[in-house]
């Protein structure tokens, strides 16, 4: 048997099967349910590496869940694909990547405070990440919509772990009725475009929008996908349920929530790269691109007047992802106008590194955040003061954080922040100004942090976080720096693949029609 | 507080201890039938389930509580998912892929009629997944209603 063509439905079975197994391992005996959750995360996290390194070598991989042949999209009795296809390219395998290795090292955080209901916690935390990893991997659009539901009721019940803190069940009705109703935009986008043309799977979809051209219909579900996911993706003015939701999540919750966002954010660039990039009007990219310069302001601008610190960071979240944005709307409208080489490439690049960038430099802050509240107990920016007395490492932690978000030279965010500048330049200067400015409020906000929370005299003698949670920072900490070092490394053999994967999409829809 | 005054009157106390067997039998039925009726695991889990929060109503729910406990029926409903994905992966092992039918063929529920009525035992692994599912929904939606019943018990004192 061939067992690296079934890689990918492992990578979804294992969390789930997982998941279901904790509950019953958590009454037998709690240090063997962290053990076995934290095997079966780290199973997933290299098959993940594993599925990369195939689509490296072996371009692009499709599985038909219940087959005859798991490899053959199309059945022999039918023209189109009916079942269940998962399909893998350069940027689902980055994305899926990204997901694993954050879950496990938010798992090994969590192991340090979750003490009380913990079986409950370790079985949402994998429904959440089979809902990422899902929404990452498959190729279908119902199948999308069902992870995405799977994946937004677990965080919000993620969100409300710490029940008893009134304002954490307030942030997890809000995440749920808002990611209700981006789901039904969802559902009500696929019902249009599965009425018209009788087709789930999103190659097929964008194969039929190539031949019929984009009718009126394609045009309302290319909205509401866009609106749909914009929203779960955090952007700035639908962002209102991303401040509470990452601000009151529990450790490290808010860190695997971005994963979560960001896979929305990779729902919308298949919306957008794949299915629709041949027939797109250009106004479309200029409103992701204003999209993302709105955020970047209402990030840093609503940051700056912060007082809870997990929210503080979150508004720079928010940010973050308009730096995505902007970088993903340029791309976009080089692609539109031929000039993939001018600055679109670079654009991507640019981007698609950032994200990986965004979820390691915020989720160390929130990591940094998360440790200095489970020790002192307290999140006002304006109670804490003096914990570089007492927390030396996590200090030093927090300033590998700062600098990295807010750009600074031998950090990853300046290796993702300098190629956006650069590219975006290229179509107005005006953007590279805004994207700078972002910046630069942002290394004022998180200085303003690093001034008030640890320097000043001793108020408390307080104790070092956890070792487990320190092994975690470690670890983020020192992927920031190695990426910052050696930027070349992983964007010629991580990043450029995902790109690739989407300027040329045609082969995304050859594998799967088999012309 | 021992909980008498959460039950309702006798009338309704004996209707839902008269209803609850058959409302349990009719879930077993949609459930056992799903491959060849209209309805299936998550139907028939949700009739079921309805059984248990007829119990809950008439009885009240704390009286429920002491004989069915919620942490069991989490365990039920886990039981229930941890059936559906090994039945998957047993695809993977017993015949090509993931989710694959691989009892297609044998003794038990092997049979797959062209076209037509079929017996019950059909389906290959269908019915399977639909106890399973079915197992999932009776845990999951009594759990939940259980949980919300108690939580607004607690609230009112």
């Amino acid at each position: 048997m061939n067992w690296m063509q079934h890689l990918p439905a492992f990578i979804i079975a294992i969390p789930l099967f997982a998941a279901f197994l904790t509950p019953l391992i958590d009454r037998i005996n709690k240090k063997a349910r962290n053990a076995f959750v934290l095997i079966a995360m780290a199973i997933t996290f290299i098959l993940t590496i594993i599925l990369f390194k195939e689509v490296l070598e072996k371009d692009i991989i499709t599985y038909v869940m219940g087959a005859a042949d798991p490899t053959q999209a199309i059945p022999k009795q039918a023209a189109v694909p009916i079942r269940i296809v998962l399909e893998i390219d350069g940027i689902n395998a980055f994305m899926a990547l990204i997901s694993a290795l954050i879950s496990l090292i938010g798992l090994i955080f969590s192991f340090a405070h979750i003490e009380e209901r913990g079986g409950r916690f370790y079985t949402l935390f994998l429904l959440m990440v089979v809902g990422m990893l899902g929404m990452e991997l498959t190729g279908d659009l119902f199948n999308l919509f069902v992870f995405l539901e799977i994946a937004s009721i677990a965080s919000a019940a993620l969100i409300a772990y710490e029940f008893r803190r009134g304002s954490t069940t307030e942030a997890a009705l809000k995440y749920i009725i808002i990611s209700s109703l981006s789901a039904l935009f969802v559902l009500f986008a696929i019902g249009l475009l599965y009425g018209e043309y009788d087709l789930l799977n999103m190659a097929a979809i964008a194969d039929a929008i190539r031949t019929t051209g984009l009718s009126n219909i394609d045009k309302i579900a290319l909205i509401l996908f866009f609106s749909a996911f914009a929203l779960k993706a955090g952007s700035a003015p639908m962002h209102m349920w991303l401040p509470d939701a990452y601000g009151e999540a529990p450790g490290a919750i808010s860190m695997v929530l971005i994963g979560v966002t960001q896979a929305s954010l990779y729902a919308l660039l298949r919306i957008c790269f794949t299915i629709y990039v041949d027939s797109m009007h250009v106004i479309f990219p200029a409103i992701i691109i204003i999209l993302g310069l709105i955020s970047i302001f209402i990030g840093v601008t609503m940051a700056l007047i912060q007082e809870d610190v997990k929210r503080l960071i979150a508004y720079a979240a928010v940010a973050e992802v308009g730096y995505i944005l902007l970088a993903i709307g340029v791309g976009l409208y080089g692609i539109l106008n031929n000039e993939v080489e001018t600055y679109a490439r670079k654009a991507l690049q640019g981007g698609l590194f950032h994200i990986f960038n965004d979820i390691l430099d915020i989720g160390l802050l929130f990591l940094v955040a998360s440790g200095i509240i489970y020790i002192t107990r307290e999140r006002n920016l304006n109670k804490l003061g003096g914990l570089a007395h007492s927390m030396k490492y996590t200090s030093i932690l927090f300033l590998v954080g700062l600098a990295a978000v807010a750009g600074l030279p031998p950090m990853n965010g300046f290796a993702s922040k300098i190629i956006i500048y650069e590219s975006v330049y290229k179509v107005s200067p005006i953007l590279s100004i805004v994207a700078i400015l972002g910046s630069v409020v942002m290394l004022a906000i998180f200085v303003k942090i690093f001034h008030s929370v640890f320097t000043g005299p001793k108020i408390t003698e307080y104790r070092e976080v956890p070792k487990l949670m320190l092994a975690s920072m470690l670890i983020l900490a020192g992927l920031i720096i190695f990426f910052g070092l050696f930027p070349d490394v992983i964007i010629n053999n991580v990043v450029n693949p995902a790109v690739n994967a989407l300027i040329e999409n045609t082969d995304y829809i050859s594998k799967v029609m088999g012309w | 507080m021992n909980g008498d005054e959460e039950k309702m009157t006798v009338i309704v106390q004996t209707i839902a201890a008269l209803l609850f067997p058959i409302t349990l039998i009719f879930s077993f039925y949609v459930i056992m039938h799903g491959h060849l009726t209209p309805g299936g695991g998550f139907q028939g889990g949700a009739i079921g389930a309805s059984a248990i929060v007829l119990l809950i109503v008439a009885y009240g729910v704390r009286n429920i509580e002491k004989r069915m406990k919620e942490e069991n029926l989490s365990i039920f409903e886990s039981l229930g998912g941890l059936i559906f994905v090994v039945v998957s992966i047993f695809g993977i092992f017993l015949a090509t892929a993931f989710l694959a039918n691989f009892l297609v063929g044998k003794a038990i529920f092997g049979q797959i009629p062209a076209w037509g009525e079929a017996p019950l035992n059909s389906g290959g692994v269908l019915p399977i997944l639909n106890i399973a599912v079915g197992m999932k929904v009776i845990g999951g939606l009594s759990a939940v209603v259980m949980l919300l019943a108690l939580i607004t018990k607690e609230g009112e004192r």
